[in-house]
């Protein structure tokens, strides 16, 4: 059957690997490619690598960089940041790239995404939500790295997202993201519930059994991380471990080295 | 060992040459199908819809010289993802269209009534065979090698059929004509089982 993936999630600013808690207080953590080099000798099911000062700064993914880093990456290899045309895709996946992500820009173009599943195929756009909760409990989408509001709901925009065309949906809480309660499960939910594709839970985890409420409560599709890798002893590999020992299917179980 | 890889404008050609350099191939991209006369293995690799691969392969004239060095010279042909769907008689995606026809069959979109089952089909499954022959050396029945797609390619002939995968039921994973193998999951991204997919490749 088909296995849950565990996806690392690397941040990438500056040329250098951050991570932040609710989209803010980067830290610098390292750099990209011993990471990446790391992550392959540990056998994940994919990773994703978003470039969060691409959109901010207005310039298009730097695709030499990517290039550098995807000839490291034998396992499947998803990136975001700056793109706004399909152009941008396709030189993304041509520099070796499997999966774009695309966020910001959908909001003001919504037919990126149809324009990048009818040219390369549905399989390959991956639609991001961020979502922050509001003071009467709803949730509104952000875009611009978390800085600005939408007027869009997030279930609602998910659904949109498909219906143009996207092959899967990463959703983040941004209250959630660097603070390792937990997934927002409620927001999880509402997504897997409204759409049909994938759904990436991002954005809170802090132990493995997170991934498992993410999956079994929230119905994700995929779990992502950052922080738990980080910053505690926490590995991928005990990860899946923990969650094939609650029932959850997953690649390579045992673990290496 | 020139493993030869037809680029035709659809994408991730350096996570296929990384790989099979890594094998120990001397790899050529190339646009030009007279290239075909120096290779001893040829790739197909491929993200896209169905109707844009077979637009571009035709623009630059591959499907002849293709066919010509697969089906008459023999020389190990590895279609992956949508270079395997290509490999088919015709397509859906997009409106009907022909392809290679090298491995007769049909393109076609996975359909559900299931809530449960999430198209496209994106991650690790399992690819079952019952003969451990090529492309399988080394390799186990039930392995878990990477998918990323919405169609799949049903054979005419069972003969066709190298190794199934279960979703939305089950389908065809790998199709093999003697020395064309065609894989719908990407043996480039596919960790250890994929490098060895590409080895036994090379091998022949």
């Amino acid at each position: 059957m088909l296995k849950t993936r565990l996806i690392p999630t690397l941040l990438w600013k500056n040329f250098g690997l951050v991570k932040g808690v609710s989209f803010d207080s980067w830290r610098r953590i390292g750099t990209v490619l011993p990471a990446i080099k790391v992550y392959n000798t540990r056998d994940v099911d994919e990773l994703v690598l978003l470039d969060i000062a691409a959109t901010d700064e207005g310039r298009e993914p730097d695709y030499e960089s990517i290039e550098e880093l995807a000839a490291e990456c034998f396992v499947p290899f998803t990136i975001g940041g700056g793109i706004t045309e399909t152009a941008h895709i396709r030189n993304l996946l041509k520099a070796g790239a499997d999966k774009v992500v695309i966020n910001s820009a959908a909001y003001e173009n919504p037919q990126l995404i149809q324009q990048g599943a009818n040219q390369f195929g549905a399989q390959c756009i991956v639609a991001s939500i961020d979502a922050k909760r509001t003071p009467d409990g709803s949730y509104r989408c952000f875009s611009h790295c978390g800085s600005k509001k939408t007027n869009q709901h997030p279930a609602n925009w998910a659904q949109t997202l498909e219906q143009l065309g996207a092959g899967e949906i990463l959703i983040t809480s941004v209250d959630e993201d660097g603070v390792m309660n937990g997934y927002d499960l409620p927001l999880i939910k509402a997504i897997s519930q409204r759409v049909s594709i994938p759904v990436i839970a991002s954005g809170g985890a802090g132990h493995y059994s997170h991934f498992v409420e993410a999956i079994q409560q929230a119905g994700a599709s995929a779990v992502a991380a950052a922080s738990m890798f980080h910053f505690t002893e926490q590995t991928p590999a005990e990860g899946k471990q923990h969650m094939a020992e609650k029932g959850i299917a997953v690649r390579n179980i045992r673990i290496i080295g | 060992m020139t493993a030869l890889i037809i680029d035709y404008g659809m994408g991730n050609l350096g996570s296929v040459r990384r790989s099979l350099e890594e094998c120990g191939a001397d790899v050529v991209i190339s646009r030009n199908p007279s290239d075909l006369d120096q290779a001893s293995h040829v790739v197909l690799p491929g993200v896209g819809a169905f109707q844009d691969g077979m637009k571009r392969l035709t623009e630059s004239g591959w499907p002849e010289a293709i066919r010509k060095t697969a089906l008459d010279e023999g020389v190990p042909f590895l279609g992956i993802c949508l270079g395997m769907q290509l490999l088919a008689t015709t397509g859906s995606e997009g409106g009907t269209t022909s392809g290679l026809n090298l491995i007769p069959g049909h393109v076609i979109r996975f359909e559900t009534d299931d809530p449960e089952i999430r198209i496209p089909h994106v991650g690790w499954n399992e690819v079952h065979f019952s003969e451990q022959t090529y492309p399988f050396e080394e390799i186990p029945s039930g392995g878990d090698f990477y998918f990323v797609h919405s169609f799949h390619f049903q054979p005419d002939n069972a003969e066709s059929i190298a190794a199934t995968t279960p979703y939305c039921g089950e389908f065809v994973s790998v199709v093999r004509n003697n020395l064309i193998v065609g894989t719908q999951f990407h043996p480039e991204k596919s960790s250890r089982y994929g490098r060895q997919l590409l080895n036994n490749f090379l091998a022949l």
